[in-house]
């Protein structure tokens, strides 16, 4: 045996949480400090009674009810002396934690902001006189530490071969997944049944869910619209098709026809990722807009009356079409790549022509990536939100609709969450369908051996219309870029169009004064603002997507189907969904995050981590697992293991989540049009801002100072995080790169 | 200078059955068995028999569903992989491709606690010890095959485990350097006194380096042994047959006799040792190299036709027509006129056939 054994006293995990929990529980304020998370001003105030530990409440007698806490934090000492394979160890534990853990939740939701929440408490109790505030940093560490606690608990009972790394992350995982995204959409839904005198109404709710504002199908029957739900479910459903199949048809042309230049078409597939949402619908309207450049000329050139047609469908359509066919380009390439040739050379020398060949076999092996694809484009389509808003016109959809519902006149939270969960049901039918459609067929032909052989070439008619779809597309994405460019200089679109620097300085001018630098611009404190919160909320984005990876592959537990669903089901739940239950969620204690940064980070943290999750999942596949068995048999524990050799062997994987967190995060606009405040203020929802007063030209110099920054971080983020050194191999393993950042680009905007 | 040390330790299994998941068959069925200390023991089998299940479980890679595990005398049944004093060479090596050579021999030396600069000493003796002195500062990926074998070995080899596992070490380089690395191991083994479990299927490596052979089939063990045992003395057809090649026929033992079985095979008879059979009928096991070719019609033979005569080197092998099927032999007289067709005589030659069960 390798010499471990403790020698009596407390084991020392068991310590470190203790410790953990006793620091807040003892010194640091229990509940939300005013000047934000990250204010310290309560160090220099001698502790004010609000910003006052937990101990030093409980002993002036007040919020008596957080008491137990600090002994339940101290009962781990009943443990003294004990070894680990002790069975009353685990079992201690895992009741300390079990019961710290469930006390914290029911003390937090049995209190409200005006005393008890339940009347049976009440009843038991009597007036509470006393009223809930938003949980701080003291209840934060002690919370962990229960959960720990509990972790070290299950470890020592021998869950998961007693690996308390592993324990500890699952139940990291599960507690954040739990608190971040179902209980906010379980909220939601409560939420969906109040009505407006405060009461609950089954009747209401189903009056609101069925009206013939979301449904009606007037539209098919001659009349003017039809429900909100239908528009947004055939914008989607095309959207989805179209771009699966645009997408399709950019892949098969670089792996397919010999075509040399598909490093520039991929290039040109990360502009639209890096573009803010409505940048596209806004460069549509300076194009085909009533006074569009396009509609003008054509007007005086064969007299058409100018309209507005591209409001509506068509310009959405279009607008969506060149947002989201990048993504769909790069979901398939990986898979038009990862069929094997021997599979079509098999088929080949089977007597199929290459038609047969492509239809019999290299498509349906393609189905997977078709079907993510698709997935991926309908929920894109169902959460965007800022070309709707820019382009709708009369064609209302759930995205823009919620929002009105929630920022408009009438203020009614019930009926933006009864429209969030049409669009939840919308998104997890597709995300069914999608499981159903694929059942359980085995399509990988990746086999690991050798697999020389060349990729047939596409028959010469379908190589034609290739070259000619892509073609059009590409000329017309440079277009539209070009007129975004030169948009930003111009007076004013349509009327005055000599060139000026005025939008950019109206917007980033910077200044002298006494204390250095002004920035007098009105952007810069929404450009400060994005950049702090995308880098703050992309490495833990990273990492928790990444842990969950490296639990999904490499280990095994009880409830590992669930725990998978779980940490994926946010990836089928649009940004507007998670918005409106977030705001619902944390705008009243326990949890009161309203109006912070800290909200905004959690959002894109839970938003985006299914990416991350992804990215890990199919480099860590790629990872032979023998290497982390040689690793614990040469005596490293899990942690090490994953800290010496996954990581490092995951570096591709670590920064193709690290860029799209931060990407996502500075073009996110969905989700965050909910949650800003005056304070927190982000670059798009201020760019929305300046869109609704027609003011264009900030708008659209913005959203270039925004790529070309983002530009720049991402190719700093490569620079730092580096790159894998393992000498031949490293040409071998950069290959599958496309294939680590393919699954990168998904989940809604 | 370190050097590296052994800390063999006996290795016991005690009715260990292993089921994954949900699996209706056990992996691994109620195996027991014992390993001494310093002592070289293979796991021999096809694939899917559950030998390397063995060694994992041995590793502590997989939990044991069942039963108890001890290494030198201790109950490691429930300890972890980290936490058992046991290294393990994989089948693909599994070097940190991330890591030079030096550092992946150090990796391990890192969390057992050794000051930093015996950590260098023990991992440049290491090296040392097969043959890699110098290329400390190479990545895995700049070495051959047979290098990033040893480089494997050498970095379980330093941790002085009290266990050294192998699992299809040789499985990835060729021919000819199967032999010699083989032959390394054997070497290090020996010299150092290390106890070695090592996974194999390939019958003739199993042969060449084990102190004793553990042969499982369908998730149990079919027979244990030293190498002569099991080829001389295969305790069922299995185990003839997968061990050297076989002629399996079935005959009836007339009468035992002290130990002496008289055996009818057609219209052949002969004494054989009875291995503790009954009268009754049972199976006969014959090598190839111990059947002989004679003209057609001599004396204590059953006849046969020659059905193909292959010319492969340093031997011919015949496969030769008879009333209990196609039979196997091998000659090294590749001299002799023989031809496809031809009526002969097949002969045992003396210790040559082994009675086994039916």
């Amino acid at each position: 045996m390798r010499s471990r054994e403790q020698s009596g006293g407390l084991h020392p995990t068991v310590i470190l949480w203790m410790a953990v929990g006793m620091l807040g529980f003892a010194v640091l304020p229990w509940y939300g400090v005013e000047d934000g998370f990250f204010g310290l001003s309560w160090l220099f105030e001698g502790y004010p009674l609000e910003f006052a530990p937990a101990l030093v409440l409980s002993l002036k007698g007040e919020k008596l009810w957080l008491a137990p806490l600090g002994l339940l934090m101290a009962a781990p000492l009943l443990l003294w002396g004990r070894q680990k394979s002790d069975p009353l160890f685990g079992k201690l534990l895992v009741a300390i934690g079990a019961a710290g853990f469930a006390w914290m939740l029911f003390q937090g939701f049995a209190i409200g902001l005006r005393g008890w929440q339940f009347g049976w408490l009440q009843g038991l109790f009597g007036e509470l006189g006393d009223r809930q505030f938003g949980m701080g940093y003291g209840a934060l560490l002690v919370g962990l530490a229960f959960l720990f606690l509990f972790s070290v608990g299950l470890a020592a009972r021998g869950a998961v071969g007693g690996d308390v790394f592993v324990v500890s992350t699952i139940a990291f995982v599960v507690a954040a997944v739990g608190l971040f995204i179902f209980m906010p959409i379980l909220q939601m839904l409560a939420n969906a049944l109040v009505t407006e005198d405060g009461s609950y109404s089954v009747t209401t709710f189903l009056g609101k869910l069925f009206s013939a504002r979301l449904w009606s199908l007037d539209c098919l029957a001659g009349g003017s619209r039809c429900g909100v739900a239908w528009n947004s479910l055939f914008l989607a459903v095309l959207v989805g098709v179209l771009t699966t199949v645009l997408g399709l048809v950019f892949a098969l042309m670089v792996t397919r026809t010999g075509f040399r230049y598909g490093k520039l078409l991929r290039a040109l597939t990360v502009l639209p990722i890096i573009t803010p949402p409505f940048v596209i619908g806004l460069a549509i309207i300076l194009l085909f807009g009533l006074s569009g450049a396009v509609t003008q000329t054509f007007s005086e050139l064969f007299g058409i009356q100018p309209t507005r047609w591209i409001y509506g469908l068509p310009g959405l359509l279009i607008a969506q079409l060149l947002a989201f066919t990048p993504i769909a380009f790069l979901v398939l390439i990986g898979v038009v790549e990862g069929v094997s040739p021997s599979m079509e050379e098999a088929a080949q020398t089977l007597r199929a022509n290459r038609w047969q060949t492509f239809w019999t076999v290299s498509l349906p092996l393609m189905r997977p990536g078709l079907a993510n694809a698709f997935l991926l484009g309908f929920i894109e389509s169902m959460a965007d939100f800022g070309n709707p808003l820019v382009l709708g016109g009369n064609f209302d959809v759930l995205s823009t609709e919620i929002f009105f519902a929630i920022v408009g006149a009438q203020n009614d939270e019930a009926q933006a969450a009864i429209l969030a969960l049409v669009l939840l049901a919308f998104t997890l039918l597709a995300f069914y369908a999608q499981r159903f459609w694929l059942g359980k067929k085995s399509y990988t032909t990746m086999s690991g051996k050798g697999d020389a052989g060349m990729h047939p070439q596409l028959p010469t008619g379908l190589k034609r219309a290739v070259y000619g779809v892509a073609g059009f597309w590409v000329a017309f994405t440079i277009f539209i870029y070009a007129t975004i460019f030169y948009g930003s200089f111009v007076k004013l679109w349509g009327v005055d169009h000599s060139l000026t620097f005025a939008h950019y300085v109206k917007a980033f001018a910077v200044g002298w004064n006494e204390f250095g630098i002004h920035w007098k611009g009105s952007a810069w404190s929404s450009f400060w603002t994005t950049l702090q919160i995308a880098l703050i909320s992309s490495p833990l984005t990273a990492a928790i997507g990444l842990l969950t990876a490296y639990l999904l592959v490499r280990q095994n537990f009880a409830g590992k189907n669930a725990f998978e669903f779980g940490t994926m089901l946010s990836f089928a739940i649009p940004g507007t969904v998670i918005g409106v239950s977030y705001v619902i969620a944390f705008n009243v204690p326990p949890i009161e995050l309203t109006g912070t940064g800290i909200i905004l980070v959690l959002s894109f943290i839970f938003r985006n981590m299914p990416v991350g999750v992804r990215a890990g999942v199919a480099s860590m596949s790629q990872i032979d697992k023998s290497l982390d068995e040689s690793s614990l048999t040469l005596g490293a524990n899990s942690w090490q293991t994953f800290h010496r050799v996954v990581l490092p062997l995951l570096r591709p994987a670590i920064v193709a989540a690290l860029v799209y967190s931060f990407v996502r995060a500075m073009t996110a606009i969905s989700a965050i049009i909910f949650l800003v405040s005056a304070r927190y203020d982000m670059s798009t929802s201020y760019i929305v801002g300046r869109v609704e007063n027609n003011e264009y030209g900030i708008a659209i110099a913005y959203s270039a100072v925004l790529i070309g920054v983002m530009l720049a971080v991402v190719g700093l983020m490569q620079l730092v995080v580096g790159r894998r050194n393992i000498g031949r191999r490293g040409h071998e393993l950069s290959q599958s790169r496309t294939n680590v950042s393919q699954p990168a680009f998904s989940g809604g905007s | 200078m370190a050097e590296i040390k052994s800390n063999a330790a006996s290795v016991e299994f005690r009715d260990v059955t292993k089921v994954y998941g949900k699996s209706p068959v056990p992996a691994v069925n109620n195996v027991s068995l014992f390993v001494e200390a310093g002592k070289l023991v293979t796991l021999l089998g096809p694939s899917g028999c559950g030998k390397t299940t063995t060694l994992r479980m041995i590793a502590g890679l997989e939990m044991a569903t069942r039963g108890q595990i001890l290494i030198g005398g201790a109950d490691v049944t429930q300890l972890p992989a980290t936490d058992r004093d046991v290294s393990m060479v994989f089948q693909s090596y599994a070097l940190f491709p991330h890591m030079t050579v030096n550092e992946n021999v150090e990796y391990g030396l890192k969390f057992s606690g050794f000051a930093k600069k015996e950590i260098g000493e023990r991992a440049r003796a290491g090296l040392e010890l097969v043959g890699l002195s110098g290329y400390g500062s190479r990545l895995p990926s700049e070495l051959s095959g047979g290098q990033q074998q040893r480089v494997a070995v050498a970095r379980a080899l330093v941790l002085e485990p009290q266990v050294l596992l192998f699992d299809e070490p040789l499985s990835n380089l060729d021919a000819k350097l199967r032999r010699r690395v083989r032959e390394e191991i054997r070497d290090i083994q020996t010299k150092l006194g290390l106890t070695v479990v090592y996974v194999t299927h390939d019958q003739e490596e199993a042969l060449a380096v084990s102190d004793r052979i553990i042969v499982m089939n369908n998730a149990v063990i079919a027979q244990d042994g030293t190498p002569r045992e099991l080829y001389d003395a295969p305790a069922d057809a299995f185990v003839a047959d997968f061990i050297g090649e076989a002629n399996i026929f079935d005959c009836e033992i007339a009468s035992v006799d002290e130990g002496l079985a008289k055996v009818r095979l057609g219209g052949l008879e002969t004494e054989l040792d009875a291995r503790g059979m009954k009268p009754g009928p049972a199976k006969l096991a014959v090598r190839p190299s111990r059947i002989e070719i004679k003209p057609a019609g001599s004396p204590r033979t059953i006849p046969g036709r020659l059905d193909k005569v292959t010319y492969v080197g340093s031997d011919l092998e015949f496969m030769v027509g008879t009333e209990f099927g196609e039979v196997f032999a091998v000659s090294s007289d590749v001299d002799a006129p023989f031809v496809p067709g031809q009526d002969v005589g097949l002969g045992f030659a003396a210790r040559g056939p082994v009675l086994i069960r039916a």
